[in-house]
């Protein structure tokens, strides 16, 4: 009877007796969330566009950040550093779509994932041998992202919010709005939506594959960069950012591989979910640390009852 | 019907090739996969205007002809010549560029879109507006967005498929996905346009339907067309001149009275002890 009263009682009276700290939890895991959701869209854009399920996504953020550290600690300018850091990273786009992806044209899909893997490998290793394997700092101050905190009062309690969050928040709310209006609208977006649903019919049509695997990576590139620049941020530039792409996976399963909206939903559900269940459910009752597993587990409840995910496409197939 | 003579102003007045002249011409045009040999050798010409259709058994190299004109193929031999200019090989979207659009055997659309979207998306290689503006959805590409989406409402009358317009293509049955595919090409405004297999798996009447729209597009728009067909009466009925062939081997080429007596088509067709 405890139990169940600690279960399904206690943590609702206490999200309602201090609304203050529920409102810092919820915006906690908002925040986790975007991030959860720029990485999540990295994979659903080549995806989409590729049927490739792109295992380097984790390590492109990593590499896209040590990147504009390591300009950065050449001497060259914050400003300067990310445009050249987007130019490596469409650099590194011509080179996977020439050296990987058109070799390996009409290959199966699993040949493709495996060569992704490869990717990863090397990305890692010549990481490693460029910029050196120790942890570093991210440019945030430089980069001229506030740092500070802003400091709520709300029901008579106390918020705080970090600057560096909000600024994230905003950033990225900007980068998918803008990513948004480029698929639907452009004539290259629109190529890149219609090469995910049949490549003969799209070659057909005019549509260049080297020409938009090349944009979609590079496209993730910059989402990879964004994503780096944010957790750099708060965890500092290091290979151990490169786990972070794992918690894509559920955010995926839930929304599904082909929706980008599915992923920025996913993403943010599954960002808020975990910290309202580690906070009001994990800590008193599990002891805690439940952020590394809840994901999954939600992501495993969700397929049992819609397997296509909550907004994969499903697929009609006239035979 | 007047939306139907509109049509006939759309393409030809680009193309300096007169009515009649060589327009695609391929030259001694070899093809293998590892040890097969898909086409062997095989040289033969569409003129501008006429229906050319290329026949023959299964697994006789009509397809994979058809890969090699738009350039999903590269020929180890051989050239292709078209609008008069000689290549080795063509990328597929330069094909497209140059006017020449396809249809599939098996259908190749995008299932998840609409009607209006499939056929939609053959107008984007003629989107020229820069990438602001069509993210503006303002300004001239606004404009350019609607001229386009007349030229497509044109042929979605013009195809009789105005039911259609907003069905996701992968609910369709068969033979308007046919239609709906038929329609992405006219709306690329090719000055070739290949069909593979145009009438397979169609009822009487839906091979009725496709045969008139196939005339049409040829008499009122000049589109040069080269079709792949199994079915001998469409065949001899709508074309001009006919190519034979045979295990990636040419065995005849001529008008349909000349290639119906072929004593080699024959065989080809009923079988004879090779």
């Amino acid at each position: 009877m405890d139990l169940a009263y600690q279960i399904l009682v206690k943590p609702f009276s206490d999200m309602v007796s201090a609304p203050d700290f529920l409102m810092q939890v919820l915006w906690d895991g908002l925040v986790s969330g975007v991030l959860y959701a720029l990485i999540a869209l990295g994979f659903v854009l080549i995806f989409k566009s590729s049927r490739i399920f792109n295992f380097a996504q984790g390590i492109m953020v990593v590499f896209a950040a040590l990147t504009l550290v390591g300009f950065y600690q050449a001497g060259v300018p914050a400003w300067l550093a990310v445009l050249l850091t987007l130019a490596v990273m469409f650099v590194l786009a011509v080179a996977i779509e020439r050296v990987v992806l058109r070799p390996l044209v009409n290959q199966p899909d699993i040949i493709l994932f495996m060569a992704t893997i490869g990717i990863t490998y090397f990305l890692v290793g010549f990481g490693e041998f460029v910029f050196g394997g120790e942890n570093k700092v991210m440019i945030t101050e430089q980069l001229h992202i506030p740092t500070g905190t802003f400091e709520f009062k709300p029901f008579g309690g106390f918020v705080s919010i970090s600057q560096t969050d909000l600024t994230a928040v905003i950033g990225a709310g900007i980068l998918v709005t803008v990513l948004l209006v480029f698929l639907s609208r452009t004539k290259i977006g629109r190529a890149i939506r219609a090469l995910g649903d049949d490549h003969q019919a799209a070659l057909s049509v005019g549509i260049s594959l080297s020409m938009i695997w090349v944009i979609v990576w590079f496209i993730a590139g910059i989402i990879a960069l964004a994503t780096g620049i944010v957790w750099g941020a708060r965890a500092g530039v290091s290979f151990a950012l490169e786990v972070i792409a794992y918690k894509a996976l559920p955010v995926l399963m839930l929304g599904g591989l082909e929706s980008v909206l599915g992923a920025i939903v996913g993403g943010l559900a599954i960002g808020i979910f975990e910290k309202l269940f580690e906070i009001y459910w994990g800590q008193p009752l599990l002891g805690g640390n439940t952020e590394t597993w809840f994901a999954f587990v939600f992501a495993l409840i969700v397929l049992l009852f819609r397997p296509q995910g909550m907004f994969g496409e499903k697929i009609i197939e006239r035979v | 019907m007047d939306a139907r003579l509109d049509l006939a102003g759309l393409t030809g007045a680009r193309d300096p090739i007169a009515h009649g002249d060589v327009l695609l011409d391929v030259r001694n045009v070899s093809l293998s996969f590892g040890g097969v040999k898909a086409i062997a050798d095989i040289s033969f010409d569409v003129r501008k205007g006429e229906i050319r259709a290329i026949i023959g058994p299964n697994g006789a190299g009509k397809t994979s002809m058809l890969n090699v004109i738009n350039g999903f193929y590269t020929a180890q031999h051989g050239s292709i010549v078209f609008r008069g200019r000689e290549r080795r090989a063509m990328k597929a979207h330069e094909a497209v560029g140059q006017g020449i659009a396809r249809t599939f055997q098996n259908v190749a659309l995008f299932k998840g879109m609409s009607t209006l979207d499939n056929i939609m998306a053959g107008r984007s290689v003629m989107m020229r507006r820069g990438l602001f503006w069509q993210m503006l959805r303002h300004g001239p590409a606004l404009a350019e967005e609607i001229e386009h989406r007349e030229k497509v409402e044109e042929i979605i009358d013009f195809l009789e498929i105005e039911h259609i317009r907003h069905t996701p293509v992968g609910k369709l049955p068969y033979g308007l996905q046919k239609r709906v595919e038929l329609g992405r090409s006219l709306a690329m405004e090719p000055v070739l346009l290949l069909l593979d297999e145009p009438m397979a798996g169609m009822n009487l009447e839906e091979k009725e339907d496709m045969s008139r729209f196939i005339v049409e597009v040829n008499r009122q728009r000049g589109t040069t067309i080269a079709l792949i067909e199994h079915d001998m009466g469409v065949v001899m009925d709508l074309s001009d001149r006919i190519v034979v062939l045979d295990y990636g081997k040419k065995i005849a080429d001529g008008p349909p009275e000349a290639v119906k007596t072929n004593k080699d088509l024959i065989d080809a067709y009923l079988g004879v002890a090779h």
